[in-house]
């Protein structure tokens, strides 16, 4: 399935069907990150049950630290 | 007594702020937790804007590497390796004579926060870690005072306004402390990037101070300045009934000195602070004799540095010390005990 990651054109494996999936692999698995799916937030409970569709547009912001 | 009557008339001439908006800047308190990067650049444009009283907190020194993003300090600061926010104080008046700055040195930690939040209009956010943040969130929400999040790494900046029972905050968004956000340690820093996040932060801070609430942003934003990307996520239906900081049973976690730590790796280099257990009270000319049998030693009335092999330390009367030339706590701690007891 295509989609769009932070903008950028990205082709999903097989397996990969949910928010949850998506944020499991590189390079996303163990960052913290903000999900919005199609302009609106996603709450960390909904990750797993959130399934994805080609052409979704998904934005995650990984949190930064310094100042 | 310096000439006022022009000094802000193209800020009143903008419809968001007017004389009205003016006169609400001249009465504010802002408190700015942190005086690096992003703290200079939040406490130039407040000081400059006018904003009645301004304390600025930091409890670092500077250094040469600071120079190409912290817009307050000059190579001499470097060079007599000032603290950050005597330097930065001494700067902003240069600047707004009309101003209160308060620049305090000192690490802000739940022992300290209350009394420094106390009376406070807003609080700027330009701390460089996490573990500040939350506890500056706690404290924020427990007392009703709006923050405004701000923190950025090589070309990326963030930055969220939480205003206690009205938005997301800082904890429901994150859940747990969390250690392994980019810093200008991992990622670099470019100037930039420190501009546009505080020029966020302080757009937010105008327009609360002014009166002008309904423009605040209400969403998380983050941008990319060398990716070209931004994005603007609204945090609303992130806001969580259960939190512990702004939920309907808050237990303000991070308040609690079980969550924080006495070490901390700072950002940007090899260096590791350490703080005693109690404040102390050093006399540091007594200090420079004691430890000049051991390494080299320099001090002004602010700290002491002390180097030795390849580490040097600066020591401050509140017993707190910065050592330099290691990343690692463990190391830190056993020269601080060492030489400081």
């Amino acid at each position: 399935m295509e989609v769009y990651v932070n903008g950028k054109d990205t082709v999903l494996d097989a397996g990969c069907e949910t928010v949850g999936d998506l944020l499991s692999v590189s390079p996303w698995s163990g960052k913290r990150v903000l999900v919005e799916l199609n302009g609106t937030a996603v709450r960390k409970e909904e990750y797993g049950l959130t399934r994805l569709s080609p052409g979704d547009r998904i934005e995650l912001v990984h949190f930064v630290g310094g100042g | 007594m310096p000439e006022t009557k022009d000094r802000y008339s193209r800020q009143e001439r903008f419809y968001g702020i007017g004389s009205e908006g003016q006169k609400k800047l001249g009465l504010a308190r802002v408190l700015i937790l942190g005086a690096g990067a992003l703290g200079s650049a939040l406490a130039e444009t407040m000081v400059r804007a006018g904003v009645g009283h301004v304390t600025l907190i930091d409890r670092d020194v500077v250094e040469w590497s600071n120079l190409q993003r912290q817009n307050l300090y000059s190579e001499q600061d470097a060079e007599d390796q000032m603290p950050k926010a005597a330097a930065a104080a001494r700067r902003l008046r240069s600047i707004n004579s009309s101003v209160v700055v308060e620049g305090i040195v000192a690490d802000v930690t739940v022992d300290e926060i209350g009394e420094y939040t106390a009376g406070v209009d807003l609080i700027l956010d330009g701390s460089d870690n996490f573990e500040t943040r939350m506890i500056l969130n706690d404290i924020a929400v427990k007392r009703g005072i709006p923050w405004i999040y701000g923190a950025c790494a090589g070309s990326r900046g963030m930055s969220l306004t939480v205003v206690p029972g009205t938005s997301a905050c800082l904890h429901c968004l994150l859940e747990e402390l969390y250690a392994e956000g980019d810093s200008c340690d991992t990622a670099g820093i470019i100037q930039p990037a420190v501009q546009m996040t505080a020029a966020y932060q302080t757009a937010e801070a105008l327009k609360w101070l002014a009166g002008s609430r309904d423009s605040l942003r209400g969403a998380m934003v983050s941008f990319d300045l060398w990716e070209n990307r931004q994005v603007s996520v609204d945090t609303a239906r992130l806001k969580r009934a259960d939190c512990p900081t702004c939920g309907e049973q808050p237990s303000f976690p991070f308040l609690s000195a079980a969550n924080h730590s006495r070490t901390a790796v700072l950002c940007g280099r090899d260096t590791v602070q350490i703080r005693p257990p109690k404040p102390r009270k050093l006399d540091l000319t007594e200090w420079g004799q004691r430890l000049a049998a051991y390494g080299q030693v320099n001090h002004n009335p602010y700290m002491l540095s002390f180097t030795v092999e390849k580490y040097r330390m600066a020591l401050f009367p509140d017993g707190r010390v910065l050592v330099h030339g290691t990343a690692d706590p463990g190391e830190a701690r056993s020269l601080y005990h060492r030489y400081f007891g």
